[in-house]
């Protein structure tokens, strides 16, 4: 029999599949009281959803803008309406960029930060020392970041819809490709509120995806500051890899 | 008193523990030496649940602690203290809160008597001074105190100390030997120690054990230590060429 890449890969992706829906479970096993939860749910709303909201308005408001100009510069046919540009604008913000392109920075900067925070936090044995006083560390620590992230992140992408459409507007009139009346008319023309329900939905998705694969990488490393930093790595790698994966598919089961 | 018995683990082909059995005795400091890679602290994390043995038992009193059901296993984790090799204190609490902690989580103490609790555990070592400090800011001398306060605020029957000098200079070593002996008599816990610090073996060694590629080799005390014929016990023991040069004369 031959051997293919695919009897190699295969098992292996299968175990750690497993595995990490197995650190699922243990997420919601034998949780600490509800008041202990509240206030670690709160600090990571702080931690998550306040401290990304710079980094988020920057990109969200830049896209926007670029996505405007570089319409315009791609619909130079007199036939087509100028107040397209402003409809395409604003349907791939609410679409796409607002809850993906977000989704994706926040893989980056909170992906990271999760996996390294517990990576750190195993190496230096203080997950042990949580092992040992009773408490179930994977929900003490986890649970709330996955919490957090999933209340924090869909306002994040309402904020980075707003701004990305501003952004496309005052990119648009400043630069002179299309005027304040037409960049309103394109911004109402053949509007689908279903469309923001979409976002949501997609961003809580990526939101627990990223919170969970990010912990599940921090929380199992071995070693010391070397595998912290392959965790942080393959956490960002991984959740990127599941928001497109997970983008497409939510995409075939919602809209088409 | 916790016994274990037929200890042995493998990691992979590799057989780290080998039938280890012994008995630890409340209100002694009982030490487990060894070279590093022995099985040591494999055997703490065995003892204390954090590794699940192929074989053997381990028996907190008479209750067998890797078949107990989840209820008696929190119960005997929470007469446990551990003081972890790196001290394992949780960054972002200062020393205060990280002395707390176990109250918060695990009692339903009043808060004034959680602050009563955790002002006590400083001041038996000292650190009443320090308690708004940070971990990052004390020092590794420091930590070890804060980690035997955090292990003894719940006054538990069973005190674990995984290499508990690593780190340190000899006179802080010394006061850190003397904290857990004073500790262990005043309070009569069941302290095991895990160590190769020849010193703690002299000074606080009622009970020692010895390891040696995850089998157990001699056990004694620091009066017999010196003496015993074991060839690996002795070559441990002298490898210090000070030893070696006392022994000689």
């Amino acid at each position: 029999m031959t051997i293919t890449v695919w009897h190699l890969v295969l098992p292996l992706t299968m175990v750690t599949l497993g595995r990490y829906f197995i650190f699922l479970g243990t997420l919601v096993r034998n949780r600490e009281r509800l008041k202990v939860y509240l206030r670690l749910i709160m600090d990571e709303c702080v931690d998550i959803g306040v401290n990304s909201v710079f980094i988020v308005a920057i990109v969200a408001s830049f896209i926007g803008a670029v996505t405007c100009v570089q319409t315009a510069y791609n619909l130079d046919n007199p036939f087509v309406p100028r107040n397209i540009i402003a409809f395409i604008v604003r349907d791939s913000t609410i679409l796409e960029f607002a809850p993906t392109i977000s989704s994706i920075v926040l893989a980056g900067k909170v992906g990271s930060s999760i996996a390294g925070q517990l990576g750190t936090m195993r190496v230096t044995e203080q997950i042990d020392a949580l092992e040992v006083m009773g408490i179930n560390s994977s929900s003490y620590l986890v649970l709330p970041k996955v919490i957090g992230a999933m209340l924090m992140f869909p306002l994040l992408t309402i904020m980075a819809a707003f701004l990305g459409i501003l952004g496309g507007y005052l990119a648009g009139v400043f630069v002179g490709v299309i005027s304040h009346e037409d960049f309103m008319t394109g911004l109402r023309f053949s509007y689908n509120p279903f469309g923001i329900k979409f976002a949501l939905i997609k961003t809580e998705v990526f939101a627990f995806l990223i919170a969970t694969i990010s912990a599940y990488q921090g929380f199992n490393v071995s070693g010391g500051a070397l595998e912290v930093g392959n965790a942080s790595t393959n956490a960002v790698t991984a959740s990127c890899i599941s928001i497109i994966v997970a983008d497409f598919v939510l995409t075939q089961l919602l809209l088409a | 008193m916790i016994e274990i018995k037929n200890i042995a683990k493998m990691f992979g082909d590799r057989q780290v523990l080998a039938g280890v059995d012994g008995e630890f005795q409340p209100g002694e400091t009982s030490l487990v030496i060894g070279g590093s890679g022995t099985g040591k602290s494999v055997l703490l994390k065995c003892m204390i649940g954090l590794v699940t043995p192929d074989e053997g038992e381990v028996l907190y009193d008479g209750r067998n602690f890797l078949t107990a059901d989840e209820n008696t296993r929190k119960a005997i984790r929470r007469e446990m203290g551990v003081l972890f090799q790196g001290s394992a204190l949780f960054d972002s609490k200062n020393v205060f809160d990280n002395v707390r902690f176990p109250l918060d989580m695990l009692t339903q103490m009043s808060e004034d008597e959680k602050v009563e609790r955790a002002h006590a555990s400083l001041q038996r070592v000292g650190l009443e001074n320090a308690e708004q400090r940070m971990p990052s800011e004390i020092s590794g001398g420091m930590k070890k105190r804060v980690g035997i306060a955090r292990a003894i605020v719940m006054n538990p029957k069973y005190l674990f100390c995984d290499e508990p000098n690593s780190g340190l200079d000899p006179l802080t070593s010394i006061k850190i030997d003397q904290l857990i002996k004073e500790i262990t008599d005043e309070y009569k816990i069941t302290t095991v120690v895990i160590t190769h610090d020849m010193n703690s073996m002299m000074e606080i060694g009622e009970k020692i054990m010895f390891l040696y590629e995850g089998h157990k080799l001699w056990e004694g005390n620091s009066d017999s230590l010196p003496h015993s014929d074991v060839k690996e016990l002795n070559e441990f023991i002298y490898a210090n060429k000070l030893l070696r040069e006392l022994e000689r004369k």
